[in-house]
Formats: C-alpha cells, structure tokens, sequence
C-alpha cells in the first residue's frame, strides 16, 4: 500500500501518520508539501491532525482551498481513500467532501486525552480488523471537535450507516457524560457516500505502538494495509 | 470599495462562547443582559468601481470562504473606498 500525507503549514501529527503507516506497510509514505499541486500515485492518502495556517479564519478553512486540496478533492471523488485525522477531518468538511462541520467545543477547552470510542462498522477499509460495536480507546486533542450538522443530515447520516465511530463509556454505552465535546449523537467519525472517506477527530495514530500505552489505533491502518494491499 | 461584511450563526446553533460572554457579563452586574451571540467582522476592499460587480465578488467570497454557510450567515455593506 503506498500512502501520501499531506503536509500543512501547522500540521503537527504529520509524524505521528507517518510512523504509524511505515509500521504497519512497511514503506515510508510520500509526505507531500501544501504548495504541491501533484501527488504520486496512492493508494491512500492522509490529511494529517495539526493546526494548518494557525486555524486562522476557521479550523480547516484555509486548508481546504490550498493548491494541493484540488487534486486530493479530484482523486477522493475518483474513489481513492482519505483518511482525514483531527485538523484533516476539519479540512474535509471545509472541502465538502464530508458533510457537517467541527465546531468549538462545548466545554471550550482545548482537550488532550484518551477516549473510548464505538466502532459502528466493520465492513469498510479502515475498519475490517475491528469488530462491529467493539469499545476501542484513542486519543482526542482539539478545541473545535463538535460535530454539527442539521437534522435532516445527521438522519441521512445514520439511514446510509455512515457514522463510523461513536465517543463511549468503557461499557460501550453512548452517553452524554461519555461525549468529551458536545458532538451531535456523540459522532467522531463519519464516511462519505461510498465509505471511502474517513473524517474523525480522535487520532489513531497516537495510539498505535505499544511504546505509546497503546495499539487499538493500529488496527486501522493494518485494515487499510489488508484492504488495499 | 469596501466591503463590511458580518458573520454570524444561524439561529438554533449552539454558540458556546456568547453563553461564556452573557455569564461574564452578569458577572460583572450587568443584570439586563439576555442571549449574547458572537459573530465575525471583516473588511474587504476590492478594487472594483462597480456596486453590482462588487456585491457579486463579495458574495462570491462570502460563499466560498468567509462564511461556512452551513452554520453561518452573511451580510455586508459597500461603501467607496
């Protein structure tokens, strides 16, 4: 599987994305820079977590209109997978190819630290080797992560099954005290349309080597790496 | 021109930071104070003499990148530079 992340001035989980894929393709991805308008052939391609031209304007919204965007948008609609972590699933729904939007958390704090999540799905390509409603624990670290949407969206949402994971208790339970952010239906994840693009705020990567206290995050990319070869 | 266009959140958007300002208002004893919404300010010039032309481009801008219309409105004002 050979994978691109996209570099952002401000990304900071750039790394991070990196490391978690070599670990798991065994190839170190492309890292290509904002200004670049071409991206080499791949398989996947990652937005990475950070905070791409300081936030400015709003979370994602500078990103999204960056040169490098149009190609990721053109091979998203292409079917390529994209897999938009923490800022990069700000960035996609700044592009619209996720619906909704990441706004100010409720508590508006920035929160930094682990939390246990629902996997909705199992049958897309980021999810295979996870099981349909296991309790998995990432790590979040964002001030503006709470997903909104209007009502008619968030039904269709859920009609196409395309929330991808949910914030949780360690029973699994979706509750209020559970949501670390005011997201609407405790959503962390959505796919787009076809499944083939991922937008979450928690970041896999930051716990996908036992050196980090954990690996539920690395199941995700040896998915990807099963799926897309 | 100039353009002065506001930005603000539709209504039935949870807007967290005005509830924190009115709470920090009645802090301070201002007792009459209600809902508090916070919004965006911004200037644009745009060297176009033409209004029809010029609220075209600022709308455009406003669609594009300045507004999230998903969860934002717009207005704005002309005036010569």
């Amino acid at each position: 599987m050979k994978a691109s992340v996209i570099v952002f001035p401000g990304s900071n989980c750039d790394r991070d994305a990196a490391v978690a894929l070599e670990a798991a393709t065994g190839q170190a991805p492309a890292m290509v820079w904002h200004g670049d308008s071409e991206i080499p052939a791949s398989d996947l391609i990652v937005l990475p977590g950070g905070f791409s031209y300081g936030d400015y304007l709003r979370s994602g919204a500078m990103a999204a209109h960056s040169p490098v965007m149009r190609e990721v948008v053109a091979r998203a609609r292409g079917g390529t997978p994209v897999l938009g972590i923490c800022n990069g699933f700000q960035v996609l729904t700044e592009t619209g190819l996720l619906p909704g939007v990441l706004m100010r958390n409720a508590t508006l704090k920035f929160i930094c630290k682990d939390v246990m999540l629902r996997v909705e799905r199992n049958d897309t390509a980021y999810t295979r080797r996870y099981v349909k409603g296991e309790v998995v624990r990432f790590a979040i670290a964002h001030k503006d992560g709470s997903y909104f949407a209007d009502e008619a969206t968030l039904a269709r949402l859920e009609g196409e099954g395309r929330v991808a994971f949910r914030y949780c208790d360690e029973k699994g339970e979706v509750t209020d005290d559970a949501n670390p952010n005011g997201s609407r239906r405790s959503i962390a994840g959505i796919y787009n349309e076809t499944g083939t693009v991922l937008g979450l705020m928690p970041h896999p990567e930051r716990l996908a080597d036992p050196a980090l206290s954990g690996t539920d995050g690395a199941k995700m990319f040896l998915s990807l790496v099963e799926t897309l070869h | 021109m100039k353009a002065r266009i506001t930005i603000t959140l539709k209504p039935g958007v949870l807007d967290p930071q005005g509830k924190a300002i009115a709470g920090a208002l009645h802090a301070l004893g201002f007792g009459a104070v209600g809902n508090v919404r916070q919004g965006k300010y911004i200037e644009v010039e745009v060297a176009e003499s033409d209004p029809a032309r010029a609220r075209a481009e600022v709308e455009r801008m406003c669609e594009q990148l300045l507004a999230n219309t998903i969860i934002e409105n717009y207005a704005y004002e002309l005036e010569a530079a």
